[in-house]
């Protein structure tokens, strides 16, 4: 082997590390359009690779048991369960049930408050992940008003 | 309507930065719109220019979107950008101090 083609052995592995480390950080700004797809909450959980999470009483919701107007529908979420790194909201009765997913990096609390549409009365269930397993929250809301034909 | 401005707020209370930040987008369903829908995809926070809370967001989120996001410690000054993206590429971002 000579050194001119050892060398660009050595820029190609380099180049193909590289490759690799990026890849991630650029996963982390895209769209999980098949978990977004999906029209039952547990296939845009298991898309999420988040199938098989366990009840807990660590994960807060926080919302109105009657919403009036299912076109904004305050939803406010907290987790204490130790390490919790990404919060995922569905909406088990909307034509796609997933409203969003949240990832905390290090210097956010794993805490999101936000409006959603509900097209009628429906579970809401938030699933926590942490350190590689999932914690599940439920609870029901009820629609006057489906917000979800405008 | 169209996306316009954003508005943000962050406050440093007891140790937490509440961050509050409100965009303005028509949000539009798969039904409003006959299977076109409009909406935000992504939503960005960063601290000092260092990125703490990725958010991927549907259709099912409200017209105007609002958020809060909570911040662990902080300090007064601390630059925080939110900034979106939507899915047909348009975006938008806003800068605050933490007072």
């Amino acid at each position: 082997m000579n050194v001119v083609r050892r060398l660009l052995l050595v820029r190609a592995g380099a180049a193909a590390l590289a490759l690799g480390l990026l890849a991630p950080i650029r996963a982390l700004a895209a769209w999980s359009k098949d978990a977004f797809a999906a029209k039952k909450a547990d296939d845009a959980l298991k898309s999420l690779g988040a199938s098989g999470a366990e009840p807990s009483k660590d994960i807060v919701i926080e919302a109105p048991q009657i919403a009036e107007n299912g076109a904004v529908v305050p939803i406010e979420i907290a987790s204490t369960v130790p390490g919790t790194t990404s919060i995922a909201v569905l909406i088990e009765k909307n034509p796609y049930p997933l409203a969003g997913k949240f990832d905390f990096m290090e210097g956010a609390l794993p805490f999101v408050k936000l409006n959603v549409k509900m097209a009628e009365t429906s579970e809401v269930r938030v699933v926590a992940s942490a350190g590689g397993k999932h914690y599940v929250a439920t609870r029901e809301i009820k629609v006057t008003i489906g917000g979800c034909g405008g | 309507m169209a996306a316009g401005p954003m508005k943000m707020r962050a406050t440093l209370m007891g140790g937490v930065t509440d961050v509050r930040v409100l965009m303005t987008h028509p949000m539009e369903t798969e039904q409003q719109t006959k299977g076109a829908p409009y909406f935000i995809q992504n939503v960005t926070v960063k601290v000092n220019g260092k990125t703490v809370v990725e958010g991927q967001i549907s259709q099912a989120v409200s017209r105007n979107p609002v958020f809060s996001f909570r911040l662990k410690g902080g300090a007064k000054g601390d630059k925080i950008e939110v900034s979106w993206l939507d899915n047909k590429g348009e975006s938008n971002k806003t800068e605050a101090a933490v007072a």
